[in-house]
């Protein structure tokens, strides 16, 4: 390889700037972490996603997430004309390497990501026997893997299907908003890697967080809301077939 | 690309079922515990003499099915060995924490109490005329309190009467709570019902009175001994009422459902019309239900001939064992069979060997009678040994 050195030095720059993304990578240590100062939530932007599954991949990755089982997923509604109340839903693999393309008809089609809550009232952590399931002073729905009995009644009490148990663990699992990412300052994996920037990780408790300005601008919702769980995974642009 | 077993669409974790045929047995179990237990209170508190063959009998059934009932749920945790934890820090809000304590209570505050205090005196006599190892079972279950002076064996039936009075509402509340663990279920429109617990305490009811039934025709067949007829009659009739006060709860439940209409109500329809219907309409409903009261109604009206009442109770007696073992399989299967999108069903595929498959499931129901039978042959219940409780009640409801 006929390298120079003036090649070598121009190089240089890049290979720093290079250098300082691997660096982002890595978790940093977080000893000030306040978790009372912190109540963290999700926005998920709709009208963005586009299904690609990386966030889906991404999370599997990050969490070590069984074959099979999903902390995230996407559902593509397809909603046929005025039948809001007959959507058709998929989710092949929870999304994870997208999904096909679709035949061109009536109606519309989206993607609807999702993943828990982290209610604030969640009724997974309500019937937990032994209280492994708990929320964090910041707003997040955990589960103690060391404390779990494997019941399942958590599973049974969550009306959005997002637990599931662990078959290497035999405990509870689920999405914990990359706790091991934000307490260090850093987002989730979902939010790292969505190209279109369709998921928000939003900190309630700062008020110079850009989530307050977008629901004061913006129509969003939550899954369910009958359910009174107190979800705090804001979506914007969702459809009223969504479930 | 469509999952094998899944018909439309379930949230991706929703695919597998999470609470198996163990989960089916447990409300199972529970139910036949509390139904024979009020079964027992029928002589001892009401003074329904007539039952009073079944009195003992009634109460060791309900220990022995009692013993058994965690065994399913030990089996199905992911960490058994953690299951203490429920006990030592146990999770307040949580209503299955709270059902270790209400089974803790009635095992040992309601239960054994009773059956101690019940067959002390005979304890004390075998202890004295027994040898051996047998000997020294008995001094041991005496645990050590030997007076059965008169005085003595008046003050066991008195405080015995009065545990059988906390007993009914335990009973109810053991039932009770086990509906609440599934009617507390919001997300769940299949088990989200305040009439839950009240069904499920009725069709316990029907439960174990009718294992009791059967239980009490049976091993007097194999003794050799003569059915009473009288009480054979009035168990059926029991059993008739709480199966009919059961059916109209499950009833008002339906016909409230089908009025209202809600969101799931298409979903949860289509099921019982497809995966649902052999075990609910056909197993649980038809043959289960209206079929034993029909039969039992029957009996009221028409007066048939011993051999022919036997016959027919015997009938009606499996027949709503396997409606209440088709009830439970049906709320707690079938409450996982549909998705909580409402757009689409699961299968249960039970296995076989496996952990929480049939074979154990099989296991889990033969061992209370496998118990029942070392209960019997160390406390026989027979009535001919029983000493007679009604003076204590009467005595306790100030009428001698």
């Amino acid at each position: 390889m006929d390298t120079t050195r003036r090649r070598l030095i121009m190089l240089l720059p890049a290979a720093a700037v290079a250098w300082k993304y691997v660096l982002a990578g890595t978790p940093e240590e977080a000893p000030n972490y306040e978790m009372t100062e912190h109540w963290w939530a999700m926005l998920i932007d709709v009208t963005k996603c586009i299904g690609c599954g990386s966030c889906v991949r991404a999370c599997a990755q990050e969490n070590d997430v069984p074959e099979g089982y999903f902390r995230t997923w996407i559902e593509r509604y397809h909603v046929s004309d005025w039948k809001i109340e007959r959507p058709d839903v998929e989710s092949p693999d929870g999304g994870k390497e997208g999904f096909p393309a679709n035949e061109v008809g009536d109606g519309k089609y989206f993607f609807i990501p999702k993943m828990c809550n982290h209610c604030a009232d969640s009724p997974c952590t309500q019937v937990c026997p032994v209280g492994a399931t708990f929320v964090t002073p910041d707003g997040v729905v955990l589960v103690d893997k060391t404390y779990c009995v494997g019941c399942r009644y958590c599973i049974q009490a969550c009306p959005y299907g997002c637990r599931f148990l662990n078959p290497k663990t035999n405990t509870a699992d689920k999405c914990t908003l990359c706790y091991h990412r934000i307490t260090k300052g850093l987002t989730t994996a979902c939010c790292e890697v969505c190209p279109t920037g369709a998921r928000q990780l939003a900190d309630l408790k700062n008020p110079k967080d850009p989530i307050h300005e977008f629901l004061k601008t913006h129509t969003v919702q939550v899954l369910k809301p009958q359910m009174a769980t107190g979800a705090k995974v804001f979506y914007n642009g969702m459809d009223g077939s969504v479930r | 690309m469509q999952i094998p077993g899944v018909e439309g669409f379930m949230y991706p974790n929703e695919v597998e079922l999470q609470w198996s045929v163990l989960i089916v047995l447990y409300p199972f179990i529970t139910g036949l515990v509390a139904g024979a237990f009020i079964l027992a209170s029928l002589e001892r508190v009401f003074r329904v003499e007539a039952v009073k063959p079944t009195y003992r009998l009634a109460l060791l059934t309900a220990l022995a099915f009692l013993l058994v009932a965690p065994l399913p749920l030990q089996l199905h945790l992911g960490h058994p060995e953690r299951s203490i934890e429920m006990y030592l820090t146990p999770h307040r809000s949580s209503a299955m924490a709270m059902f270790g304590f209400v089974y803790l209570w009635y095992l040992m505050g309601v239960l054994l109490l009773e059956i101690w205090l019940d067959y002390r005196r005979d304890m004390v006599l075998k202890a004295q005329s027994s040898r051996g190892i047998l000997q020294l079972i008995y001094r041991v279950l005496t645990l050590g309190s030997n007076n059965i002076s008169e005085r003595a064996l008046r003050i066991d039936e008195r405080l015995s009467y009065f545990i059988t009075l906390i007993g009914i509402p335990s009973a109810f509340l053991l039932h009770g709570y086990v509906g609440f663990i599934f009617g507390s279920v919001k997300a769940n429109p299949w088990w989200s019902s305040p009439l839950m617990p009240v069904v499920f305490l009725f069709s316990a009811m029907v439960s174990g009175i009718a294992a009791v039934m059967l239980l009490y025709v049976f091993t007097t067949r194999m003794r050799g001994r003569t059915i009473d007829m009288r009480c054979l009659d009035t168990i059926a009739q029991y059993l008739l009422y709480a199966f009919i006060i059961d059916f109209s709860l499950e009833m008002i439940d339906l016909i409230q459902r089908i009025y209202e209409a809600d969101e799931s109500f298409r979903s949860l329809d289509f099921m019982v019309h497809t995966r649902l219907w052999t075990s609910q309409v056909i197993i649980q409903i038809i043959l289960g239900t209206v079929t034993p009261i029909a039969l039992l109604g029957l009996m009221q009206i028409i007066k048939l001939g011993e051999v022919a009442r036997k016959r027919v109770y015997i009938l009606a007696g499996f027949l709503t064992l396997m409606g209440i073992f088709a009830m439970r399989w049906n709320v707690v299967i079938g409450g996982q069979l549909f998705s909580k999108s409402f757009l689409g069903y699961t299968t249960y595929k039970m296995g076989f060997a496996t952990r929480e498959g049939l074979l154990p499931a099989i296991g889990l129901m033969i061992l209370p009678f496998a118990i029942l039978w070392v209960l019997v042959k160390l406390l026989p219940p027979w009535p001919e040994l029983v000493r007679s409780h009604i003076s204590v009640a009467s005595a306790a409801h100030g009428t001698d």
